[in-house]
């Protein structure tokens, strides 16, 4: 199979290439940018006349909610999603329900995702024996059935031996780690941001402390080990000053933050919305205006859509009764072309924090349009609107605060291995 | 987005917090209240302007002092009254909050009086009820979690109005859990609206919440400092199970610093009143030289509290 991408503006950060050019695929693979190969010959093409095509994007975050909540939803449904919104490979958390922490999920999981039309899988393996911070897992073994990083999702491990310990092992293999900022006793039954409007309503709040405690936990023990530390959905100025602040001693870490935070802070919670129940939570306003600062600037890695479908169910209750996380694959896109419109940044460094930049932290061939690389390809209109509402999100998770909003940059086509795993083409 | 409580022509649909409620709409509230508490001063003491109007009394937490005020002031309306205590009915047996509002509805409610240990639950109702074309039934919020418990904060406004006859002069102190307490909430943005001259709280920092002077209130850790010259004492009642932990070592050292005196009420007016919202912890937050005496106004604040219920209640559901 042979297509040829025409008439699009080719946006590859990886390569530095901004042009309009036509983009040549032979067998899943990438054989010319710009200029066609002898010999190709198209048996199929997408006109992607007045849209970008960039790399397909690389997302952090996504939970797939397999196994064990089936109910929330399916692989099916969210690898739709994930094509929909232009994603080509993903990580998936570990928190799962059984975890994963054992290499016969993940060879299930891997093996479940295997359809051409599903994007790429990294699962992250679990840290700990079931996420409950007290026996390391099969590292080895869970990093030869497919994980690429071991993390523990929003749990935390309270003993710092335990991490400690963890990071060690991680390190003597040389297995990344992933972890979430979050001290449990300072979040304890926290919501909100602690802050003026959990104040206002009446709601139990997270202090920022909470991240920065945790941070500095992770920060020295990551000195001490020297384990590659990468810090998940990062939520606070002064948290972000501190990463920042331990690279320049040496540490290595990089970090990511959630595509709803780069827009939405404590007041978007407004009168109880359950769809901004987010954890970590959404913080003031000056902490916002930082990790958007911040990942312009690039003291944030990248931006990955922190993924959870969350069912009805567990959202329509009160604030604090309502299951945190908001579903976001299809918005990845539209949502970080708007954060970059509004810095007024260039359209190649917005991609790159959703294209090569995630994938060098997952250690993946991924992200880049170069000759020779797996066709990883999102086209978009970056002028088409996307209306969010129940009936355009693929996802099962209905759940986001930016419903009933219009949001600039429509997926017109994903491909991925070559294989024309979305076609937005006529709507 | 609008402020959920008012309809589009920004008239009363619910009672869910004071904040944002304007001023004319408070004041309308209180003098519609006025008339009611001279009812109860008759020998009959029930007027039919809820007659033939259902409204349920929802508590999904436990109270009978609220509970019972609000029966009583939908009695002496002769609205019929239904009484659930829901943690110990559908909830236990797996019924989400929706499923029963739906459920309720469906027996022709006209109106639902609320009290729920999650903040924002009146909320949640009042949304659901809008977005399934039954506006025509009203949410009364008889206290939700830590955000607000308007008819308290009003029967209280209602009772410094009666006492003091002016707002806009006075120094009011609110001495206590203000971190825990809807009421304190409730009280704060009243006093606001109404232009108090000055709102203190009184506090040590554990029941402080984050950045409270946003609210636009002063902080005082001193009692002796805060009552100064003050009119009005609100206090506020401190949970049993929050006496003794992480928040305060002990009640006695509590009282021992926070508790109201006699001698430190001397600080404040001579003709300070002493409100509390009940029920009291006697030598706990108050001494009971103060809880009984001539300053204190804290039974005739239940009294005005049936009224101003009364009055809540006929605004948004008794006709013309």
């Amino acid at each position: 199979m042979k297509i040829q991408i025409s008439n699009g503006r080719v946006i590859d950060p990886a390569n530095g290439i901004d042009q309009h050019a036509d983009v040549f695929i032979a067998d899943g693979i990438i054989v010319g940018v710009g200029k066609q190969p002898a010999g190709f010959e198209a048996n199929g093409s997408l006109d992607a006349s007045g849209c970008i095509v960039c790399p397909g994007l690389v997302d952090l975050s996504a939970r797939l909610r397999e196994p064990g909540y089936e109910y929330r939803a399916t692989l099916e449904s969210e690898m739709a999603a994930a094509a929909a919104g232009g994603v080509t490979s993903l990580a998936c958390p570990p928190d799962t329900d059984p975890p994963l922490d054992e290499p016969g999920l993940v060879e299930m999981l891997k093996h479940r995702a295997r359809l051409p039309e599903f994007a790429h899988v990294y699962p992250i393996g679990a840290l700990t024996e079931k996420l409950a911070g007290i026996n390391l897992t099969e590292m080895a073994e869970l990093a030869e059935a497919g994980c690429v990083a071991f993390g523990q999702a929003n749990t935390a491990i309270v003993d710092t031996q335990v991490l400690l310990r963890a990071m060690q092992y991680a390190a003597t293999f040389d297995f990344p780690v992933w972890m979430q900022a979050q001290d449990p006793f300072l979040a304890r039954l926290g919501v909100a941001h602690d802050g003026e409007v959990a104040t206002r309503l009446g709601l139990a709040g997270i202090p920022v402390a909470a991240e920065t405690i945790a941070l500095a936990t992770i920060l020295q023990l990551a000195r001490e080990t020297g384990a590659r530390i990468h810090l998940t959905r990062i939520s606070s100025a002064v948290g972000l000053e501190m990463i920042v602040a331990a690279r320049r001693s040496g540490i290595s870490a990089t970090c990511d933050v959630a595509v709803h935070h780069l827009h939405l802070c404590e007041h978007d919670i407004g009168y109880f919305d359950p769809h901004a129940r987010l954890d970590p939570p959404l913080r003031a306003q000056s902490d916002r205006d930082a990790l958007r600062r911040g990942l312009a600037d690039g003291s944030i890695n990248a931006v990955c859509s922190d993924h959870t479908p969350v069912d009805d169910d567990a959202k329509q209750v009160p604030f604090d009764e309502a299951e945190p996380g908001a579903t976001g694959l299809e918005l990845l896109l539209p949502l970080t072309l708007k954060w970059a419109s509004e810095m007024k940044l260039p359209l190649a460094q917005a991609l790159s924090r959703v294209t090569c930049d995630p994938a060098r932290i997952l250690g993946i061939e991924a992200g880049t349009l170069k000759i020779g690389a797996a066709a990883d390809v999102c086209v978009f209109d970056p002028q088409a609107a996307y209306p969010v509402n129940r009936a355009t999100l693929k996802s099962q998770g209905k759940n986001t605060p930016f419903l009933g909003l219009e949001l600039q940059g429509r997926v017109r086509g994903t491909l991925i291995d070559g294989h024309l795993a979305y076609d937005g083409s006529w709507s | 987005m609008r402020n959920p409580q008012l309809n589009s022509q920004g008239k009363l649909q619910h009672l869910l917090t004071t904040e944002g409620l304007p001023r004319d709409v408070i004041l309308a509230i209180l003098d519609a209240a006025a008339p009611f508490a001279e009812v109860a001063e008759r020998e009959v003491k029930k007027l039919p302007l809820m007659r033939g109007k259902s409204i349920f009394n929802l508590f999904f937490e436990n109270s009978t002092r609220t509970r019972t005020t609000f029966e009583i002031a939908a009695k002496r309306l002769s609205a019929d009254v239904i009484n659930l205590n829901i943690n110990t009915s559908s909830a236990a047996k797996g019924e989400t909050l929706l499923d029963t509002i739906d459920n309720l509805s469906a027996m022709q409610a006209d109106m639902f009086v609320v009290r729920h240990a999650s903040s924002g639950a009146p909320y949640l109702i009042a949304g659901h009820l809008a977005a399934t074309g039954r506006e025509h039934i009203h949410v009364v919020n008889a206290g939700d979690g830590r955000h607000a418990h308007p008819t308290q904060g009003l029967l209280d406004m209602y009772t410094i109005r009666h006492y003091k006859r002016t707002f806009t002069e006075l120094t009011v102190a609110i001495v206590g859990d203000v971190l825990h307490s809807r009421v304190a909430r409730s009280q704060i943005h009243a006093l606001t609206t109404l232009g108090v001259a000055e709102i203190r709280v009184i506090a040590p920092r554990t029941l402080l919440p984050t950045d409270v002077e946003r609210l636009g209130v002063h902080v005082f850790h001193n009692i002796d400092e805060g009552l100064q010259g003050v009119d009005v004492v609100m206090m506020l009642r401190l949970q049993n199970e929050r006496m003794q932990g992480a928040l305060l070592p002990s009640p006695q050292e509590y009282f021992k610093s926070y508790g109201l005196t006699p001698e430190r009420l001397a600080r404040a007016k001579p003709d300070a009143i002493v409100m509390h919202p009940g029920p009291m912890n006697r030598g706990v937050e108050i001494d009971s030289a103060v809880a009984d005496g001539s300053h204190a106004v804290i039974l005739p604040q239940v009294t005005f509290g049936i009224a101003v219920r009364m009055a809540v209640m006929s605004m948004l559901a008794g006709g013309s």
